[in-house]
C-alpha cells in the first residue's frame, strides 16, 4: 500500500539549492585561481598533509571509542534490563556515573590514572595517550549506548512479549528472535547521532597531548605565526569536522524519517 | 436445563472458582467454566467483566490467586516454573485483538519462527505447513509481505494461521474482530467458523453476538468477574433467564425481535424503555 502524501514531491537537490551551488562554485574557482598567489594559502597547502594526518587520528579515536563503547554499552544495557536487581544495580550505577560526568574529566581520569606502560609477563606494553583518550571517550559512549539500548527495548510494545510468550517462546528466545531485531533498527538513528557527538568530542584529545587535528593546527599556527593563517587554519579545522559530522547527522535524519512509519 | 457439556466425558478445559485481582481491583471473583474437546465456546459480556483475563489465565499468561484451572491433564494453577507453562502454551493457541504479528518478519516467517525455534521442526517442514495454513486462511498470495503492508483483517487471518502453525489442541480468541472495520470482520469470522466446523476446540471472547449465537455450542455471559449465566446459544440469546443478561443482549443486539415478550402494559411509564424509540 502506498502512502499518499498531501505534500507535492520536493524538487531535486540541485534545483533546490541554486544559491548555495553558485557560492560553492565561486569559492572553488577562487581557491584554484586566486589562492595560489597568497602566502597564507601556500602555508596551508604545506601544512595540509599534517592536518590530514591529525584528523585521521581523530577519526581513529572516534571509531575505536564508538566500537568499544557499543560493545560495553550493549553488555551494560543487557544487564540493566535483567530481572535480577543484583545485576541491574551495577549497570544502573555505571550508566548514571558515566552519563553525568564531563567528558573532559573522564579523559583526564583515564589519562592520568592508567599507567603509561603495562607490565605483562616479561614484556612491557606501552599504553599511549591516544588509547587512553579512546577509553576515556568509550566510557561515556558505553553509558549512552546502554541507555539507547534500554530505551529501545522498552519501546517495543509489551504485546510483542505477550504474543511471543503465547507461542511458547522462552524469555531468551523472545529476546533473541523478537525483541533484539526490532531494537537494532530503532537504535540506529540515536546511535549514529552519538557517534557524531563522540567525533566532535575527540577534539578534547589535544588537551592531554595527543597529536590530533587541533594539536596540529596549534603547532602550525604557532610556527607560521601569521594572523591570517591562524584564522584560516581554524576555519579549515571547523570545515573538516563539519564535513565529517554533517553527512552523518543528515543520514541519521533520513533514517529517522524512514523508520518513523514502521 | 440440558446443556451440551453434560453429554460428553471429561472436559478439555475446566475452571473452578477462579479468583484474580490486579491490586485492589478484583477482576475474577469465582469463575466456573467447562469446555469439551471439539466445542466452540463463546464468552460474552460487558467490557471490563474479565473475559480476556479468563483466556490469559487459561494459557498461564496471568497467574491465578485461588481456584483451579485444568487444561487436558495439566493443572495450570499448580504450574511453578516458566518451563512448565511453556509446555502448556505449546498446546494452546492464542489470537489477540491487536493481531500482535512480529513486524520485522514477513508473513511466512511469522508462521515459521515458533515451530522452528520452539518445536524444533525442520525449515522445509515448517515452511510447507505454513504455506498450507496460509492457503487455508486465504493469505497465500501475501506470504512474502510484511505485516505493516496488510490490512487489519489480513493481519488477523495471518495471526490465526500463526497460532495454528503450532498445531494446538485448542485456540483462544480474544476479541479478534474488535479492532477491525465492519467490512473485514466477515473474512476473519469465516476462518474461525471453518475451524470450528473442522472440530478445533475454540474459546472465543467476542462482541459479535450474531456470530457467537451462530457457531457456539455453549455461551457464557460474564459480568463483574462472575459467570452470570451460561447455556446453549439458543437459551442465552432467545430465552435468557437472568435479568442482567437480558439487558445486555437488548443493548448489544439492538433488535426489538430479540428480547423477551413484554408482559407489562406498554403505556405504563416504567415499561416505555423496553420499546425501541425509532423517531
Amino acid at each position: 500500500m502506498a502512502i499518499d502524501s498531501p505534500v507535492s514531491l520536493p524538487l531535486g537537490w540541485p534545483r533546490r539549492h541554486p544559491g548555495k551551488l553558485v557560492l560553492l562554485a565561486a569559492v572553488l574557482l577562487w581557491l584554484v585561481f586566486g589562492a595560489p598567489k597568497s602566502p597564507v594559502f601556500a602555508a596551508l597547502r604545506e601544512w595540509s598533509p599534517a592536518l590530514a594526518a591529525g584528523f585521521g587520528q581523530n577519526i581513529l579515536i572516534s571509531l575505536l571509542a564508538i566500537a568499544i563503547g557499543s560493545v560495553l554499552g550493549l553488555l551494560v544495557g543487557a544487564l540493566a534490563v535483567s530481572p535480577l536487581w543484583i545485576t541491574r544495580l551495577p549497570a544502573k550505577i555505571w550508566v548514571q556515573v558515566f552519563r553525568n560526568a564531563p567528558w573532559l574529566v573522564l579523559i583526564y581520569f583515564t589519562t592520568y590514572v592508567f599507567p603509561f606502560e603495562l607490565h605483562i609477563g616479561k614484556s612491557w606494553i606501552s599504553f599511549p595517550d591516544w588509547v587512553k583518550v579512546t577509553l576515556g571517550l568509550a566510557l561515556p559512549a558505553s553509558a549512552n549506548v546502554a541507555e539507547i539500548f534500554r530505551g529501545a527495548i522498552g519501546s517495543i510494545p509489551s504485546t510483542q512479549w505477550e504474543a511471543a510468550r503465547s507461542l511458547a517462546f522462552t524469555r531468551a528466545q523472545i529476546f533473541r528472535s523478537i525483541i533484539l531485531p526490532q531494537c537494532f533498527k530503532r537504535m540506529l538513528p540515536p546511535w549514529m547521532n552519538l557517534y557524531a557527538v563522540i567525533t566532535m568530542g575527540t577534539a578534547l584529545a589535544s588537551l592531554v597531548g595527543v597529536h590530533d587535528l587541533i594539536d596540529t593546527a596549534q603547532i602550525a599556527s604557532n610556527t607560521v605565526n601569521r594572523t591570517g593563517f591562524t584564522v584560516l587554519i581554524y576555519f579549515s579545522v571547523l570545515a573538516l569536522f563539519f564535513a565529517y559530522c554533517y553527512p552523518i547527522s543528515r543520514f541519521t535524519q533520513f533514517l529517522e524519517r524512514r523508520y518513523a512509519f514502521s | 436445563m440440558p446443556s451440551p457439556e453434560t453429554r460428553v466425558g471429561q472436559p478439555l478445559i475446566s475452571l473452578r472458582d477462579v479468583h484474580l485481582s490486579f491490586g485492589s481491583n478484583r477482576v475474577l471473583k469465582g469463575i466456573d467454566l467447562d469446555v469439551q474437546r471439539g466445542q466452540a465456546v463463546s464468552i460474552i459480556g460487558p467490557s471490563g467483566s474479565g473475559k480476556s483475563t479468563i483466556l490469559r489465565c487459561i494459557t498461564g499468561l496471568l497467574p491465578t490467586e485461588r481456584g483451579s484451572i485444568r487444561v487436558g491433564d495439566t493443572d495450570v494453577h499448580a504450574l511453578k516454573s516458566e518451563a512448565q507453562r511453556i509446555e502448556l502454551r505449546k498446546r494452546v493457541g492464542f489470537v489477540f485483538q491487536q493481531y500482535n504479528l512480529f513486524p520485522h518478519l514477513s508473513v511466512l516467517e511469522n508462521l515459521v519462527i515458533a515451530p522452528r525455534k520452539v518445536l524444533g521442526e525442520t525449515a522445509t517442514n515448517a515452511e510447507k505447513h505454513a504455506r498450507e495454513l496460509l492457503a487455508k486462511v486465504r493469505m497465500e498470495h501475501k506470504a512474502d509481505a510484511y505485516p505493516g503492508q496488510l490490512s487489519g483483517g489480513q493481519q488477523q487471518r495471518v495471526a490465526i494461521a500463526r497460532a495454528l502453525a503450532m498445531r494446538p489442541e485448542l485456540i483462544l480468541f480474544d476479541e479478534v474482530t474488535s479492532a477491525l472495520d465492519p467490512e473485514t470482520v466477515g473474512e476473519v469470522l469465516t476462518v474461525i467458523r471453518e475451524l470450528t466446523e473442522e472440530g478445533m476446540t475454540c474459546v472465543l471472547v467476542t462482541h459479535e453476538m450474531r456470530f457467537a449465537e451462530d457457531i457456539s455450542d455453549v455461551v457464557y455471559f460474564t459480568e463483574n468477574g462472575l459467570i452470570v449465566e451460561h447455556g446453549s446459544p439458543e437459551h442465552i440469546f432467545q430465552r435468557p433467564t437472568n435479568e442482567r443478561t437480558q439487558t445486555f443482549l437488548r443493548h448489544a443486539l439492538g433488535d426489538a425481535g430479540r428480547r423477551p415478550v413484554a408482559s407489562g402494559d406498554p403505556f405504563l411509564l416504567s415499561n416505555i424503555s423496553r420499546y425501541s424509540l425509532s423517531v
